[in-house]
């Protein structure tokens, strides 16, 4: 079985597995929600001011979103040892990362199109007319998000600390995404038309390099 | 002498083949025959601890093997690296069908598996499970194909329902029922008759002897004297990750057999 056919099972059984249970989402939009509405109420934020710090404020709500769910994107395939009858399977081991990937990228978007509205009228930012480039930024920056996470989660889940690695782990090599994702967003929202290419161009290569990498390691990062 | 006593009794449990022979069931076939493994020097280290030491052995194609020992002996070591679910960290494996050499990466297509645990989803309908597991196995209609395995697992009536509701015989079955869903050639099964209940034993030895008798080459771990037992022409004792009793290709597996029940039971009781 080719590689983007059996990704896309994969990814298929994430979305039926997540939607059925309804664990992992519920719980995740309600955290983030809390910490951008807290956000706002410390802040009585202006426009002008939201467009500054308001970039900022938004990933890091990312960042916990996708510190809840990619922690249990592989820590729930040890319940029943599912991880082994995925090895077990002749289809290419990038293949189990890249469903997961693109799971985690869907779920942590949907998150992320879920708080945008919210973000915009708790701080008094319009989205609207920058919807496009703001989008472009959302999906260069969740890609890198979901991809280092989802690999260091596999990593972390045969660790014994496994809840204290992940973060560990994740949290150097995801500040430059970090970094990238927040200037890009400050540049869509102060003007589209200043967005600056080196920002997307960083987050594109990174998101490349990542997923080569994790093609590359993925066998190994999945044994035993 | 109690424990002679226990293990003579325990066998007297075991099922005839006559009698299996007459319990109505299953299924699968391995239509491309069984696979031959040989295992050379193979050495398995965990951090400190070697799990197994050096395991020389050559298994036929349709031999049925028990691996027997008691816990940590490395029999569920020995499982994972035939399934290459784990590294060896010496030595060499190979796979032939008829008298050639299957290159290792074409091996997993022809391979069955049941683990420790079930290697099922909770959150998925049994029919959700195996039509997911089937399509990854790149079988055509991978539903029909899931439908058709249900049936002589007994568990066609409860297609619908989650994983999780399952009681752990039923869990069981299904987790057999995935295993044999590609029509393996290699059938590797870790402690199989686990939580089933003596129905669902005679159901699992008579699936082990069809498979058997169709060319399929079975390697499990069994524990004590069970039914599944019925099916065995070889048993290999392991103790500390060495190979220390081999009835051989051809050989009577009851002595090795009722010798690991001994030593089991003895254990125990120590």
């Amino acid at each position: 079985m080719n590689l983007a056919r059996a990704s896309g099972v994969i990814l298929a059984k994430e979305l039926r597995t997540e939607f059925r249970s309804r664990e992992l989402l519920g719980t995740t939009v309600v955290f983030v929600l809390i910490v951008i509405v807290l956000f706002s109420f410390t802040f009585n934020p202006t426009s002008s001011e939201s467009r500054r710090f308001g970039p900022g404020l938004l990933w890091l709500a990312f960042l916990f979103a996708g510190s809840l769910m990619l922690q249990s994107s592989f820590l729930r395939e040890q319940t029943n040892d599912t991880l082994a009858a995925l090895r077990l399977a002749p289809i290419d081991p990038f293949s189990i990362l890249a469903g997961k990937m693109a799971a985690n990228f869907l779920f942590l978007l949907l998150v992320e199109l879920i708080l945008l509205p919210v973000f915009a009228v708790l701080y008094n930012v319009a989205i609207l007319p920058v919807l496009a480039p703001l989008l472009l930024v959302l999906a260069l920056g969740t890609t890198g998000l979901a991809a280092t996470g989802t690999v260091f989660s596999a990593v972390a889940a045969q660790a014994r600390l496994r809840e204290l690695l992940l973060p560990l782990l994740l949290l150097p090599v995801l500040a430059p995404v970090l970094i990238a994702s927040t200037e890009a967003t400050v540049g869509v929202l102060r003007d589209p038309s200043e967005l600056s290419g080196v920002w997307l161009t960083f987050l594109a290569c990174f998101d490349v390099v990542f997923l080569t990498a994790a093609w590359m390691v993925g066998e190994y990062l999945l044994e035993e | 002498m109690r424990w002679s006593e226990d293990a003579r009794s325990n066998s007297c449990a075991i099922w005839s083949r006559a009698e299996l022979s007459r319990v109505s069931t299953p299924l699968s076939s391995s239509p491309n025959g069984g696979l031959r493994i040989e295992f050379s020097e193979i050495e398995k280290r965990y951090g400190m601890r070697l799990a197994l030491r050096g395991v020389s052995l050559a298994i036929d194609a349709g031999e049925c093997v028990a691996l027997v020992g008691q816990n940590g002996s490395g029999k569920t070591t020995l499982l994972k690296v035939t399934a290459q679910l784990t590294r060896p960290s010496r030595g060499e494996l190979s796979f032939y069908s008829g008298q050639a050499q299957i290159p290792v990466e074409q091996v997993k297509s022809r391979v069955g598996m049941v683990g420790h645990h079930i290697l099922l989803y909770d959150e998925l309908t049994a029919e959700e499970n195996l039509t997911f597991f089937a399509r990854l196995s790149g079988l055509s209609d991978p539903a029909e194909r899931a439908a058709r395995a249900l049936e002589p697992a007994g568990l066609a009536g409860r297609a619908n329902d989650t994983v999780r509701t399952f009681s752990r015989g039923m869990r069981q079955r299904l987790s057999i029922a995935r295993a044999l869903l590609a029509s393996p050639s290699l059938l590797l099964l870790d402690e199989p008759g686990a939580g089933l209940d003596p129905e669902g034993q005679r159901w699992l030895a008579t699936t082990i002897v069809n498979l058997r008798d169709t060319g399929c080459t079975i390697m499990m771990s069994t524990h004590g004297r069970n039914e599944t037992q019925s099916a065995v022409t070889r048993a290999i004792r392991l103790e500390a990750g060495r190979v220390t009793h081999d009835s051989g290709a051809g050989g009577d597996p009851s002595e090795v057999l009722v010798l690991a029940a001994v030593r089991d039971t003895a254990g125990e009781s120590d």
